[in-house]
């Protein structure tokens, strides 16, 4: 039997999506090794421990807050300390977190601390013994890696999107949690810069819809607004060679130097489908295809392809998208 | 990227992997535990390529200073060593394993071992290598030194003793600052990497090259099983222009479920 903890990430004072992913990942290694406890960090400015019985829906059977001033933005260092201090006190199995822009940094800076062993960005995750088993897209999503890990505890980092958030509810017992001091020279955010609002984030969108070269100009970039509008609560993605001509911010950059996605529907509009973007993407669900050039590579990896131009298809099918979900 | 001239002259490691051509077609090796690496090309890892970039950019602008780059592996790595000092890095250190283990702390041990004593400025890392695709090198010397660490900057400055950066997150993006020395792991949008001039490659043979075994911590983390991931069964052209939309979007609400 052994106990996981997890760090619950939030934004804005909300838990975020990939947060009730990790819960949900921690609840079942805990389950698969003898029925141990989930215990989360839920770590935030002041009023964040209203969202504790959010965790303890998803399976968390302790949840540890921390609320402080200093967490209104992403104390690093001492989120690392105090995940760290927590872990050592509590002997606990693994810990988990979200392979998200804070997970990239913390994961690596407890187990340093811990001297644990970690596994980034784990799709599957199993235990037997002494030896925990992780799957990892490594090469771009081009090699499945089985990872085999020994010692504990175990630092994981998983994928957004790879576990699906299930509730397992139960009345969460609350604590507070004092924060560690980060010790020593820090990073000091000056400022946040908020992105476009009303989408959501790429790596949390179940329709995305991506544009590429193929819409001619940054204008026409409207078009898959539209189309993404029409989806509902869908995020707007491009290609490397879109951001690198500045048609689109660089964060919205799809493909093996941009974000990896996975999301219940991709749709690719004039995107001919190079190698570089295929490793962000292929791993959607499903896959829709509109190209002018019916031997473009993308054509290989869609469900469904549409030859033609993007100009005429796009505004057809938002247009048929929007009465569709009308007709719900 | 951004530099304010007239800087005083900072002394930079870089550390940097080497890694197979992304463009790649892969096939996994007779063992089952790793790709065949028969007929692949390897060099600098991309991002690797960009963190040296952005040293030798800070190091021209200020004038003096002096980049350094560190690679742990076996002797193969010299190559990309070479090609760092050939785009105008002043000097090697190779850190000899027999193979790179995918433990990501045992091989942060090993530098921040190494890179403790340099008196180094800046220690710039790529935010991740291509083939372990996990980031967790960079961020974890940084721990293991005690430094102030940036994971996966897009713009990187520095001045007056200090640093500062832009990361990108889910998003929005975040500005931070911190004091020197620090480590910070470069994403792409910092540098373009230049290619090596003739003259670049003839000087990078008389610069020195050194070569010491590797004090890596102990290994937990290893690769029991490399797999392919299953091709996409071949998808369908639904037909030619608009005319094709009412049948696609069936198609979505029938059988993707999505609609």
């Amino acid at each position: 039997m052994a106990n996981v903890l997890v760090f619950a990430e939030t934004r804005g004072g909300d838990v975020r999506k990939v947060a009730l992913e990790a819960v949900t990942a921690a609840r079942a290694l805990a389950d698969a090794t003898g029925g141990g406890e989930v215990h989360a960090i839920l770590a935030g400015p002041a009023g964040v421990a209203s969202r504790a019985q959010q965790l303890g829906q998803y399976g968390a059977d302790l949840v540890l807050v921390a609320e402080s001033p200093a967490l209104a933005q992403f104390a690093r260092e001492s989120l690392a300390a105090t995940v760290a201090d927590r872990t050592k006190a509590g002997a606990y199995r693994a810990v988990v977190l979200g392979f998200s822009a804070q997970g990239r940094d913390l994961g690596p800076r407890v187990a340093a601390r811990l001297d644990a062993p970690i596994a980034s960005d784990v799709t599957e995750i199993s235990a037997a013994g002494d030896r925990m088993t992780v799957k990892h897209p490594g090469y771009a999503n081009k090699v499945m890696l089985t990872l085999s890990i020994t010692g504990s505890p175990v630092v994981l980092s998983v994928r957004p999107s790879a576990f699906t958030a299930k509730e397992s509810p139960r009345n969460a017992r609350v604590e507070t949690l004092q924060l560690s001091p980060a010790g020593g020279a820090t990073v000091t955010v000056t400022q946040v810069v908020e992105g476009a609002k009303g989408r959501p984030d790429l790596g949390e969108a179940s329709i995305i819809v991506s544009g590429g070269r193929g819409l001619k100009a940054a204008e026409n970039f409207k078009l898959i607004e539209d189309l993404a509008d029409a989806f509902g609560n869908a995020a707007v993605g491009a290609t490397r060679a879109v951001t690198d001509d500045g048609w689109r911010p660089h964060s919205d950059q799809i493909g093996q130097t941009g974000r990896q996605v996975s999301p219940q529907l991709y749709v690719a509009v004039g995107i001919s489908g190079a190698i570089q973007h295929l490793a962000g993407m292929r791993t959607s669900k499903t896959i829709v295809a509109i190209n002018k050039d019916k031997e473009a590579p993308i054509f290989k990896v869609a469900d469904y392809g549409i030859v033609g131009d993007v100009l005429e298809v796009v505004p057809a099918l938002t247009a048929a998208v929007k009465d569709a979900r009308k007709g719900h | 990227m951004n530099f304010h001239v007239g800087a005083p002259a900072v002394k930079i490691a870089v550390c940097i992997k080497r890694t197979p051509d992304s463009e790649s077609r892969f096939r996994i090796a007779a063992s089952g535990a790793a790709i065949d690496e028969a007929g692949l090309k390897f060099d600098m890892d991309d991002f690797a390529g960009y963190a040296v970039e952005a040293a030798l950019q800070l190091n021209e602008k200020a004038g003096g200073g002096e980049t350094v780059v560190y690679a742990l592996g076996p002797d193969s790595v010299q190559e990309s060593l070479r090609k760092a000092m050939s785009m105008g890095a002043d000097r090697a250190v190779q850190l000899k394993t027999d193979t790179v283990p995918a433990d990501g702390i045992a091989v942060a041990k090993a530098l921040a071992a190494e890179l403790k004593s340099g008196g180094f400025d800046l220690i710039l890392f790529g935010k991740h290598a291509f083939d372990s695709s996990a980031g967790v090198v960079g961020t974890a010397v940084a721990e293991l030194l005690g430094l102030p660490g940036v994971t996966a900057a897009s713009q990187l400055s520095v001045a007056g003793g200090k640093g500062a950066a832009r990361r990108e997150l889910e998003g929005a993006a975040e500005l931070v600052e911190f004091p020197l020395p620090a480590i910070v792991t470069i994403d792409e949008g910092v540098a373009r990497p230049r290619y090596p001039s003739l003259k670049g490659i003839m000087a990078a043979k008389k610069k020195p090259l050194e070569s010491k075994p590797a004090q890596l911590g102990p290994v937990r983390v290893t690769v029991q099983r490399a797999e392919l991931p299953p091709e996409r069964p071949a998808g369908r052209i639904l037909g030619e222009g608009a005319a094709a939309v009412p049948e696609l979007v069936r198609l979505l609400q029938t059988e993707a479920k999505v609609l």
